[in-house]
């Protein structure tokens, strides 16, 4: 049993935290997030440079082969320091299709890019009345001469706008959910048919609503097996999900350190607020809810990239899923809370982080249907 | 039990009192304007014309200022048509009514003002022709109100205001402040040395700086003072005397602040709003766990009606409203947030849009807004006296701890 990181991930997370402290404080990300493109292609160099959009894939495409436990602390730290760049994206949800399904060929045009910051990505899936299901795609994909034709319209796809490439779920066959039939595609971004409704989210990222109006893709673009996908999704979201936990555990890290500084400078009534028996109880369950929380999340990220059988992998990270949804909730609700007005107002960054945790509690899916898959696949 | 006891105790409205709501209701669904029931109802952003525009309307009626004595325009209504009447219009959806010149600074006029403040001031709050704010938090004195620091010195026939207040709402819309000031730089207790003073937002030295909150919303600001003259006929009580005034103001007229009306319409918004959002296929709320939520937010709705109208019962006698004004805002208020956090929740990832960036077409504004509604709604537990000083309140006032 050992959960310390070890000295090449401890050498990371170092060269992360390095990084962060010189550029991305709090008011350079207010500047990004502000800017026309709302992310950084500097910062994304700098990640290319630092090593860490290769940090999972294998070194034949200019990767370092590492598992997800070795994404913990870059997930932690863009959690803790808001990151808003298509980390997550990219190298957790588009690429992760291509390393597990894509053909070699694919493999070597594609992840060498991403390894060296060249291309960004995004996964196209959600569709409207979907909710959280993931078998619920629409969007049709028809075979042609030359490989296949896609037209459906997706929400809510984060990233979409800095992306070079989508992954695009799309049906070939079966109705709107069953479970089989569902096929997933690599698609130029920039492909005509391909249209954007590009909007900010209240978590200050872009996303976009993809329309696909009889896009070409050649054969060569379907990723895994034909009408077998959903099984790839789910592996792929699972693993994303474990990602997006240890990204909470830095955002709850953030703020249950910002709560706890305010209780201790915070005076009112001649003392600090931190003094209050009342509140320290409630900043005591802020913690014990983030420790939990690291628990889980280090318990989904050790299970989503072994070969774990699937039902097992499930049912983790929907445990995972729950408890970060229920500590992302507790703990931003409380931080804001004990900062009184302080934590409504856009210029701290606890208000920032606030909107940050409650999408994450609700991001590929929520507590309610993290239960749902959890029972069912006890 | 005794079955005796049983039968004194009744939960229903008089048939004089139903009579009362209908007429409420009747006249609502007349004379509430659709476009601003509109606005409310797409929790939409309103502005000072949209909150004078219905406060002259009631005003109009007769019906602004229920709680004020007759002469004044009242309209000796006893506490529970009052409630009645506040109830109702938060039910049928109507605009707010902002507080601090009719539900805050009038009753300390009436209480501690002079003949000429009555006159010079409770007309123009009556007809709406005024905007008051209140100028209370300080940068260091939140829940610790009485640790305030901005200055006032007289210097002939007026007061040299020096300071700041934050947290100030609507100061933006406002064309008076009343604010909490000290007079006197120390005194044994902190409480002592405060004054409350009447000052007009144009006069020269007053600057108002929004502060933008986490919704990307303008409804607070700082306000600051520099070298501010107030002539000293706008002092209202004894100089020193302030936090008497406050104290009183703080007591007063709060029977409200469960939202009882308000939160039952967002119950029923909500509920519908969810049978129109697919779970596997069927509405949400054929979702056990959703459905349960829902359930669990109408049963506390329904206690703390029956809760507020127990309060009601008492003050009805004549009684001072006490610790029971600080239990209704507790659970008003996370009901509040509970409706709006469910709200969010029930569009799943919808939830997550929040602006296009090209003003593109199609953008589902409703949708869009109901996160940001869940991040402002926060501030319930925080503004008024939070619900951390509210409970304090309960355990000295009530309980004797």
């Amino acid at each position: 049993m050992n959960f310390d990181y070890n000295e090449e991930q401890q050498l990371l997370a170092a060269s992360v935290k390095r990084f962060i402290d010189k550029d991305y404080t709090f008011e350079a990300r207010r500047k990004i997030v502000g800017s026309s493109e709302g992310y950084s292609n500097a910062i994304w160099s700098t990640f290319a440079e630092i090593g860490l959009l290769g940090l999972p894939f294998s070194p034949d495409v200019g990767g370092y082969g590492g598992g997800a436990v070795d994404l913990m602390s870059v997930m932690e730290a863009i959690g803790e320091a808001l990151i808003v760049e298509p980390y997550l994206s990219t190298v957790g949800l588009g690429a992760q299709f291509v390393a597990r399904a894509g053909t070699h060929a694919r493999q070597q045009a594609i992840l060498p890019l991403v390894c060296g910051g060249k291309l960004k990505m995004a996964f196209a899936h959600t569709e409207n009345g979907a909710r959280y299901k993931l078998a619920h795609v629409s969007t049709r994909a028809k075979t042609t001469s030359a490989g296949y034709t896609i037209s459906g319209e997706k929400r809510i796809v984060v990233h979409a706008p800095s992306a070079d490439q989508l992954i695009v779920s799309a049906r070939t066959s079966g109705g709107d959910t069953d479970p089989e039939g569902i096929s997933v595609f690599a698609v130029d971004a920039r492909a005509a048919g391909v249209s954007m409704a590009v909007y900010r989210t209240i978590d200050e990222l872009r996303a976009a609503d993809v329309t696909l109006n009889d896009v070409h893709v050649p054969a060569d673009a379907l990723l895994g097996e034909e009408a077998h996908g959903l099984a790839l999704i789910e592996e792929v979201i699972d693993y994303a999900t474990a990602l997006l936990c240890a990204e909470a555990v830095g955002a709850i890290k953030y703020a249950n350190d910002a709560t706890l500084e305010y209780l201790k400078t915070r005076k009112q009534f001649g003392v600090a607020i931190g003094s209050f028996q009342a509140l320290q109880h409630r900043m005591v369950d802020m913690v014990i809810s983030g420790e939990q929380a690291k628990s889980m999340a280090g318990l989904a990220c050790a299970k989503v990239d072994v070969a774990t059988d699937p039902v097992e992998r499930k049912r983790i990270v929907s445990a995972a899923k729950i408890k970060i949804a229920d500590a992302c909730r507790h703990v931003a609700q409380e931080a804001i809370q004990l900062h009184g007005g302080m934590g409504m107002s856009d210029e701290l960054k606890i208000s920032h982080t606030f909107r940050r945790l409650t999408m994450i509690a609700q991001q590929f899916g929520d507590a309610d249907h993290h239960l749902e898959r959890f029972a069912k696949t006890s | 039990m005794n079955r005796l006891l049983w039968c004194t105790m009744d939960l229903n409205y008089s048939k004089e009192e139903l009579a009362f709501r209908d007429e409420v209701s009747g006249w609502l669904a007349d004379n509430l304007p659709a476009d601003l029931r509109d606005k409310v109802a797409r929790y939409a952003h309103l502005s000072r014309d949209d909150l004078l525009r219905w406060h002259q309307i009631l005003a109009a009626r007769g019906w602004i200022a229920p709680s004020w004595p007759q002469e004044w325009g009242g309209t000796g209504w006893n506490v529970v048509q009052r409630y009645i009447f506040d109830e109702a219009c938060g039910y049928a959806g109507a605009p707010p009514l902002v507080p601090f010149g009719l539900l805050m600074c009038a009753p300390v006029l009436l209480k501690f003002g002079t003949e000429a403040q009555k006159q010079r001031f409770l007309p123009r709050i009556y007809r709406g022709e005024e905007f008051w704010c209140q100028g209370y938090s300080e940068p260091g004195s939140g829940s610790d109100l009485a640790s305030l620091s901005t200055r006032a010195v007289q210097q002939g026939d007026h007061y040299v205001v020096n300071g700041q207040k934050t947290w100030t709402t609507l100061a933006h819309m406002a064309d008076w402040i009343f604010c909490l000031v000290r007079t006197e730089a120390r005194t044994e207790r902190k409480q002592d040395g405060i004054s409350f003073l009447l000052v007009d937002m144009k006069s020269p030295g007053i600057t108002v700086r929004p502060l933008i909150l986490m919704d990307g919303g303008h409804e607070v600001n700082e306000v600051f003072f520099d070298d501010v003259s107030v002539p000293v006929e706008n002092l209202v009580h004894d100089e020193g005397k302030g936090w008497t005034v406050a104290k009183y103001l703080l007591g007063h007229e709060r029977m409200n602040t469960a939202r009882i009306g308000a939160s039952q319409r967002e119950l029923e918004k909500l509920t519908a709003f969810a049978a129109q959002q697919l779970h596997d296929g069927k509405p949400l709320t054929e979702d056990t766990r959703f459905r349960d939520k829902l359930s669990r937010v109408e049963v506390e709705l329904m206690a703390l009606s029956i809760t507020n109208l127990r309060f009601l019962d008492q003050l009805r006698e004549g009684r001072a409203p006490g610790a029971e004004v600080s239990m209704l805002k507790i659970k008003g208020t996370e009901i509040q947030q509970a409706l709006a956090e469910l709200m969010m929740q029930a569009v799943g990832p919808l939830a997550q849009p929040f602006s296009p960036v090209d003003g593109s077409v199609d953008f589902d504004d409703f949708t869009a807004s109901l996160a940001p509604r869940y991040c402002n709604f926060r501030k319930t537990s925080i503004y008024a006296g939070s619900n951390e000083i509210q409970r304090n309140i309960i355990a000295k006032m009530a309980l004797g701890l």
